[in-house]
């Protein structure tokens, strides 16, 4: 214990610098380059396969890094694991619990894990007895319990030790819509405690309940910001939603017109990005009027994340082709 | 003991407690198969079933036979009327032996003249065909020296052999081959009947997730390791004195060593074992595999390679020296020293040696292949 400023790499909660993580020819976390303050609630998103768990892997130092370097409350991850590990609470989807064993049983056993004294041990137990809403069914055994009672015990056992950062791998999949909104109250009180928490999902919706939002594909990150900053900046432009017969045609219509982007069913309309929403509206009733179709209505509308994730999602892919498409040549 | 090994050590005997299944297999079972296998493999060979080919049909034909079925090692598989019969009776296994008394016997046997009797022997299994043969020869030496001292006795002398074996046989006078298989089949049921379950329980946790739980903590290899031993250790000791005591009742199984090193034996080689069973889970990914290998690298060679069943000492070269990486086959050496021989370290300190090299050896590899994986390398 040096006294002194902070170094760097201690004043965020997790730092990474190029962190990448191959398995064999595949790259499974590609160049990550973040940063999560202290208190925040960081949501991954992203499709299956696009590198969120191995990202997760690698910040609690049970996967070591191919290369590049990331911190966890200061400690390195692949020079000092157990540092790392004594500072993260950490829940899998499979919220893994010993089914054989008592709630109190489970709870025992992770203080014991966590090396905690009994007085504290006790309190603790007491604490996520309550958080989890299991006092009274000490005695049960833990694989009676129904998912969300699991999944809360589970989130539970992982922060007896009061952990500073939190990581959750896809913890509310699997649980009914309830249970997940009751689980992101807890997460809501946690980082307001100071708890800072790393979370995937691949619930778009849930991307909303996050301070920051990190979007990943094959690897990488392709875009990072505020859910509202990525609302607005994430599709160089603006939704306009087109009401009118013959939507399928419309996409075609649009997708060829060229200045339309990302045109797709929405619904029974159509949504597509266009640069300007007054010049964009007339231009795309027009060009559907003089195809023939009927136009109802154009305006613009606000984006959902699920419009601005889909847009940069395709626009990465592209952009993949495209390089292999070169490399090929 | 630290806090994380106590705690990982108490909740694996909650899971084996929860579990009646393993327990079983682990306590009971092994008992039982003792007591099975303790009656069953036994290569003692009694009631040889002979069939009796009788062409003189005379007094003295009648003595003989009837004398080599008063002992228990034959017993009468019916007359036969002629040859045809007597291949009939070995072909269909009625019979595995057949006596052919020629006709002349009676006469000869009362002029005391010199007589023959023909033998027909089943060889198609030799150890049995062996004994017969041997028990055979034994009846007829037996059935001379009594008409030689009859003989000896009209003329009112005694006759002394010139040359006799005085055999005294050492720790199992009664040449009982279960006793002799005991202390064999006690390092066998050690070996396997613990291999299963330990070896499942790593993987188990592995399929479940939570080991990546346990990876996530600063739980020290070590400490699992330690942790996980443990109270299968205290388990194993448990069966194995289970083990000896139906020995002792069963088989009236002696314990003339000392207990203690009877003890320390049994530590080394139980951790041997779960060492290997360590070993197995974190090659194995799934309990399905787990079990195969377990079964495969445990059962065999403790029961081919360990002086259990086969003799090491009538193996050819490179089988023999490849026993010495059979842990059963040293335990078994230290069990006959401890159990029958009641002989010092000098008899069996070079396998007890040997037992701990082996026991450090699959503890260190296992241990690096475990904090390999939880670092997640």
């Amino acid at each position: 214990m040096s006294p002194g400023p902070p170094s760097p790499a201690a004043a965020a909660a997790v730092r990474t610098e190029a962190l990448t993580r191959r398995f064999g020819a595949f790259v499974a976390v590609d160049q990550v380059w973040l940063t999560i303050p202290r208190g925040q609630i960081c949501g991954l998103l992203g499709p299956n396969g696009a590198g969120k768990s191995t990202l997760i892997r690698l910040l609690c130092g049970i996967l070591a890094p191919t290369s590049g370097a990331a911190w966890v409350d200061g400690c390195d991850v692949e020079r000092a694991p157990e540092c790392v590990k004594e500072r993260i609470g950490y829940m899998s989807q499979r919220f893994s619990l010993y089914g054989e064993l008592t709630v109190a049983e489970n709870l025992r056993f992770f203080a014991g894990i966590y090396g905690l004294d009994r007085r504290r041990a006790q309190q603790r137990a007491a604490w996520a007895l309550a958080m989890a809403g299991l006092r009274g069914q000490e005695q049960r055994l833990a694989r009676e319990l129904a998912g969300g009672f699991r999944q809360r015990l589970a989130l539970g056992c992982a922060l007896l030790h009061e952990p500073p950062i939190l990581f959750l791998d896809e913890p509310t999949s699997g649980v009914d819509p309830v249970a997940r909104r009751r689980f992101w109250e807890l997460i809501y009180q946690l980082a307001d405690a100071g708890t800072t928490v790393a979370v995937s999902t691949h619930f778009l919706d849930e991307a909303e309940h996050c301070h920051t939002v990190l979007l990943m594909d094959r690897g990488r990150v392709v875009a990072a910001g505020r859910p509202d900053e990525l609302r607005q900046q994430g599709l160089d432009g603006v939704v306009v939603e087109i009401a009118c017969d013959q939507p399928e045609r419309a996409v075609d219509i649009l997708a060829q017109a060229g200045w339309a982007r990302d045109p797709a069913l929405f619904g029974a309309s159509v949504h597509a990005v266009v640069d300007d929403a007054r010049a964009g509206a007339s231009r795309a009733r027009q060009a559907l009027t003089a195809a023939g179709l009927t136009v109802q209505a154009v305006r613009p509308v606000e984006s959902a994340l699920e419009d601005v994730f889909i847009h940069l999602i395709e626009r990465a892919d592209r952009a993949a082709a495209a390089a292999r498409r070169s490399r090929d040549h | 003991m630290g806090r994380r090994t106590w705690a990982i050590a108490v909740k694996e005997a909650r899971q084996i407690r929860r579990d009646p299944r393993t327990l079983g297999l682990l306590v009971v079972v092994p008992a039982v198969m003792l007591a099975l296998y303790g009656y069953a493999l036994t290569f003692d060979v009694k009631h040889i079933r002979v069939a009796v080919l009788d062409h003189s049909r005379s007094a003295g034909s009648r003595a003989f036979r009837d004398g080599l079925f008063h002992s228990e090692y034959f017993q009468p598989a019916g007359a036969l009327a002629d040859l045809p019969a007597a291949a009939a009776a070995l072909d269909g296994g009625q019979a595995r032996a057949v006596l052919v008394i020629p006709r002349d016997f009676g006469a000869r046997l009362a002029a005391g003249e010199r007589n023959t009797v023909q033998a027909l022997i089943a060889g198609d299994n030799a150890h049995a065909a062996h004994v017969a043969l041997t028990y055979l020869e034994g009846h007829v030496r037996h059935a001379n020296r009594q008409r030689l001292d009859e003989l000896a006795a009209r003329h009112g002398t005694e006759l002394t052999p010139p040359l006799r074996v005085e055999p005294r046989v050492w720790y199992n006078p009664e040449l009982d081959s279960s006793r002799s298989l005991l202390p064999g089949l006690v390092g066998f049921l050690l070996m396997v009947i613990g291999a299963v379950s330990t070896s499942l329980s790593v993987v188990r946790e592995k399929e479940r997730g939570t080991l990546e739980q346990l990876q996530v903590s600063a739980v020290r290899p070590a400490e699992f390791v330690a942790g996980k031993v443990l109270p299968y250790l205290a388990i194993m000791l448990f069966t194995e004195a289970l083990i000896l005591l139906a020995a002792r009742v069963l088989f009236a199984m002696p314990l003339r060593g000392g207990a203690g090193w009877l003890l320390a034996a049994s530590v080394v080689y139980l951790l041997g074992g779960l060492g290997v069973r360590l070993l197995i889970s974190t090659i194995a990914t799934t309990q399905q595999v787990a079990f195969q290998i377990a079964a495969l690298a445990t059962m065999l060679p403790s029961m081919l390679l360990s002086d259990l069943v086969f003799p090491i000492a009538s193996m050819p070269w490179a089988l023999r020296q490849l026993t010495w990486l059979v842990p059963a086959r040293h335990f078994i050496a230290i069990l006959r020293g401890l159990l029958l021989k009641g002989a010092g370290p000098r008899a069996w300190g070079l396998p007890l040696l040997v037992l701990i090299v082996f026991a450090a050896g699959v503890f260190g590899l296992a241990a690096r292949r475990l904090a390999r994986q939880l670092r997640g390398a």
